[in-house]
């Protein structure tokens, strides 16, 4: 049980790599802007389960504020570059 | 490879096992909607399974394998849960005005031409 457990968790750290390529490949081809910072939000997500997933494989609970961090961090980015699209300014 | 401190039983295993099952298929999928969708309105949905579905999953696999493991009540991830849930709407929402002021800004700009 313990080897089954081992395997899905080495399953779900490259089913998030491939997530993060993919998300990398429309950060690099996006036609617009809103695009890029639709991908790069979807990056920190990613990113933020990559590192769960590595407390996981690690069995540590250090990670955990990783990942709060990351969520933390993302959040305010995408707000920061959706009020920069939508007039140019980020504090009115 | 993962240090476990005792063993922890089939049925918490099994539970992990399927979520975290789950939670993979679910983040490859949104991800690829993300890429494989044509507009941007259409493509704004894809990620949205990612964050909230994918990310739930996870997190629920992660309270599971913890708590058996430590054999006490690990339930921080729903701190994460929390904060994800409250603010993946508002960053959509926020992306989804400055498109649509992108587009009319730029609707202008070629009924001026």
């Amino acid at each position: 049980m313990k080897l089954a457990l081992e395997i899905s968790i080495y399953i779900a750290l490259i089913s998030t790599m491939l997530a993060i390529v993919l998300c990398g490949i429309r950060l690099l081809r996006g036609p617009t802007s809103q695009d890029r910072v639709l991908a790069l939000d979807t990056l920190w997500m990613c990113i933020m389960i990559f590192v769960l997933l590595l407390g996981m494989f690690f069995g540590s609970l250090i990670y955990f504020e990783i990942a709060l961090l990351i969520a933390l961090t993302g959040f305010v980015s995408t707000m920061a570059l959706a009020k920069f699209l939508m007039r140019g300014e980020i504090i009115e | 490879m993962i240090n476990m401190a005792n063993d922890i039983p089939a049925w918490a295993a099994i539970l992990v096992i399927f979520f975290l099952l789950l939670g993979s298929f679910i983040i490859v999928v949104g991800t690829l909607g993300l890429v494989r969708l044509g507009d941007f309105y259409q493509r704004i949905h894809g990620p949205a399974i990612t964050i909230t579905l994918g990310t739930g999953s996870v997190l629920i696999a992660s309270m599971i394998l913890f708590s058996s493991t430590h054999e006490r009540l690990v339930i921080h991830e729903l701190l994460i849960t929390a904060f994800v849930f409250l603010t993946a709407p508002l960053g959509a929402m926020m992306m989804m005005r400055a498109a649509v002021y992108r587009g009319r800004r730029q609707q202008q700009r070629d009924e001026s031409k």
